[in-house]
């Protein structure tokens, strides 16, 4: 038998060396979003990756066509199925845009509070997933039990926990009930409890730590490159956040913080959101000491908003006004519009055409994780596969708003 | 503020801004198809207009028109903080020329508003880097938010793949088990596999590899 030590020629042992493919996903424990990431290579390191999304497309857009435009508001629900709220408030607010309303204050007030409320259950589910796909499942559960105290909040407003169709162009659904106040101030501290309990059991943890810095950096001019918007962005040290640069409902008159990180790794993607939960509540607690408690939440307009149901049974004009709004729709004049609002993931847009009739002639929304998903590809070529679960966890990529 | 922005095309460009128009705020710009990766790039070069943020794109089907599609882009400056709407109107009746130049070489976060148009609405950019359908699977016929599809119209069921078929960009063995080619590659010219030309060939073939083993699960004619 030979010897095992002796030397020999360079390369003449060379074994056949060929790229390895991976497939991640569409259904991947660490993956929770329904993507499929395709992955060459090289011993653990990443050389090529091609992200393939689309596997939750339910044509959003295509079917907004065909109702009216009260109608959408159960598909912009389920965009950004981690915080509704925000999305039937971005939709609200460019319906009415074209149709030049402003809503009442107490409504402004309304889609403040409970639009920061559903900031948080989407900062608070992304953080918690982030933290179990690395193996820290207790602070999940954590996050899971913070957010159900908002859910509840929101079964008490809405009559729904995820869910909600709540928006309504004009106004919202059903005006705030008497004790929401108290609720929110009693709820909190509870949450804010649960999460700093949270925060204190992952930021001395020298795993979570090691896989979170410096891992999937990406740096601002790369980042707004790509058009990613929100925390993704604010993490590379780009402080642009709608509510401050464009003010809409009322946020400017609150006081709040943008968070920056500075490197744009997944430890600050991480930390931004941290913060943005406790500037979500500094928002609320003015918000709720400004909001009005008594006025009219839906404006004054009997072709945009739904009467009383007792003057619907009673009189011949509510008869008319229900059928019309609701066999019509609310006629929206012609023209097109972009809006934009700060969702949970960034910039959410929504771009409308109306034709002038009663049915959108095309609603496109601008999903924030679309382009901060396609930056995936660019974050994980030359990482290693377990780099891949938490770069893909800071991104909140949600599969309802990605594909549509 | 944006209007500054309309007035600097409409100086630097004359005839090939074809409209300019402001609803309910936004500032719009119709321009000509020809120009419009020279207006992209100019929108995003030229320091009065510093259009660094790549918003969104998207495709209108206008069925009634005569260039059908609309193409709409939308930009905001970082630093300035104004936004414009970039427009343009490509293809016939039968959308067989809807064809416009991508910008993705100016923004590199076009690349997939591009392929989602592409997909949604057939209109074809010319120059992007990888051109393929990202919303629906690659057997999908037809662009679904075109006005003429059906909404409830119903795909043909995909069959199953039994040749080598397997699309960019990766080669004919993705997804296949560790270690296990299916296929024969021909060593002197990696594009053949088995026997034929492969539209998308494995990218780096072994040059001094164990011969290919044959497949366990050829189907024996």
């Amino acid at each position: 038998m030979e010897p095992l030590d002796q030397d020999l020629e360079e390369g003449e042992l060379e074994l056949p060396a060929e790229p390895m493919m991976l497939n991640m996903g569409p259904s991947h424990p660490a993956m929770h979003g329904t993507v499929r990431i395709v992955v060459e290579l090289s011993g653990e390191t990443i050389t090529k990756a091609d992200v393939q999304i689309g596997y939750l497309h339910r044509g959003f857009e295509k079917m907004c066509e065909r109702g009216t435009w009260t109608q959408c508001y159960p598909y912009v629900d389920r965009l950004n199925y981690v915080s509704p709220m925000l999305n039937n408030v971005g939709f609200s607010l460019a319906v009415e845009k074209m149709l030049g309303i402003t809503v009442p204050e107490r409504a402004q007030y309304y889609r403040v509070a409970l639009g920061e409320l559903a900031r948080i259950c989407d900062h608070l589910t992304c953080n918690g997933a982030m933290a179990m796909e690395l193996g820290a499942f207790t602070p999940f559960l954590w996050y899971v039990r913070a957010r159900e105290m908002i859910w509840d909040i929101f079964e008490e407003e809405t009559g729904a926990r995820v869910t909600h169709s709540f928006g309504r162009v004009g106004g919202m659904a059903k005006p705030p009930t008497a004790y929401f106040k108290d609720l929110v101030r009693a709820t909190l501290p509870r949450v804010a409890s649960v999460v700093a309990e949270s925060e204190g059991l992952l930021l001395k943890n020298r795993i979570f730590l090691d896989r979170l810095e410096s891992v999937g950096k990406i740096s601002s001019a790369d980042a707004l490159e790509l058009s990613w918007t929100g925390p993704c962005l604010r993490s590379t040290g780009v402080p642009y956040d709608i509510r401050r640069a464009h003010p809409y409902l009322v946020y400017d008159r609150f006081e709040f913080d943008v968070p920056v990180g500075t490197t744009g790794d997944n430890y600050d993607r991480f930390m931004c959101r941290q913060e943005e939960i406790r500037q979500s509540m500094r928002i609320l607690e003015q918000c709720l000491e400004q909001m009005p408690d008594d006025g009219p939440i839906d404006v004054d307009d009997p072709r945009i908003v739904m009467p009383p149901k007792n003057e619907v049974y009673n009189t011949i004009e509510g008869t008319i006004q229900h059928f019309k709004i609701v066999m019509e729709g609310i006629k929206v004049p012609a023209g097109e519009v972009y809006s934009y609002t700060e969702g949970g993931n960034g910039e959410l847009g929504f771009y409308l055409v109306s034709d002038g009739s009663g049915t959108p002639y095309r609603v496109r929304i601008r999903p924030p994780c679309f382009a901060i998903t396609q930056g995936l590809e660019r974050l994980i070529v030359g990482a290693m596969i377990p780099d891949v679960v938490p770069t893909f966890g800071s991104m909140n990529m949600i599969g309802g708003e990605c594909d549509h | 503020m944006s209007k500054a922005v309309l007035e600097a095309l409409k100086t630097r460009f004359g005839d090939a801004i074809w409209d300019t128009q402001s609803q309910f705020g936004d500032e719009t710009a119709i321009v000509d198809p020809d120009k419009w990766f020279e207006i992209a790039r100019f929108l995003k070069s030229d320091p009065r207009c510093a259009m660094n943020m790549f918003v969104d794109l998207c495709g209108v089907d206008y069925p009634d028109r005569d260039p059908r599609f609309e193409v709409v882009l939308h930009l905001r400056s970082l630093e300035k903080g104004h936004r414009i709407r970039l427009k343009t109107r490509v293809g016939d009746a039968e959308a067989d020329t809807a064809e416009v130049d991508s910008i993705t070489p100016i923004w590199g976060g076009a690349n997939w508003f591009e392929r989602e148009t592409y997909d949604l609405m057939g209109i074809v950019f010319r120059g992007h880097p990888d051109l393929r359908r990202i919303l629906m699977y690659p057997e999908f016929k037809g662009h679904p938010l075109r006005k003429d599809y059906p909404a409830n119209k119903i795909q043909p069921l995909v069959e199953l793949l039994e040749g080598p078929e397997k699309f960019a960009p990766f080669g004919p063995d993705e997804g296949m088990p560790f270690g296990r080619q299916t296929h024969e590659y021909n060593r002197d010219d990696p594009k053949m596999v088995d026997g034929r030309e492969h539209p998308n060939p494995s990218p780096e073939l072994p040059a001094r590899g164990p011969a290919p083993r044959k497949s366990l699960a050829v189907k024996e004619s």
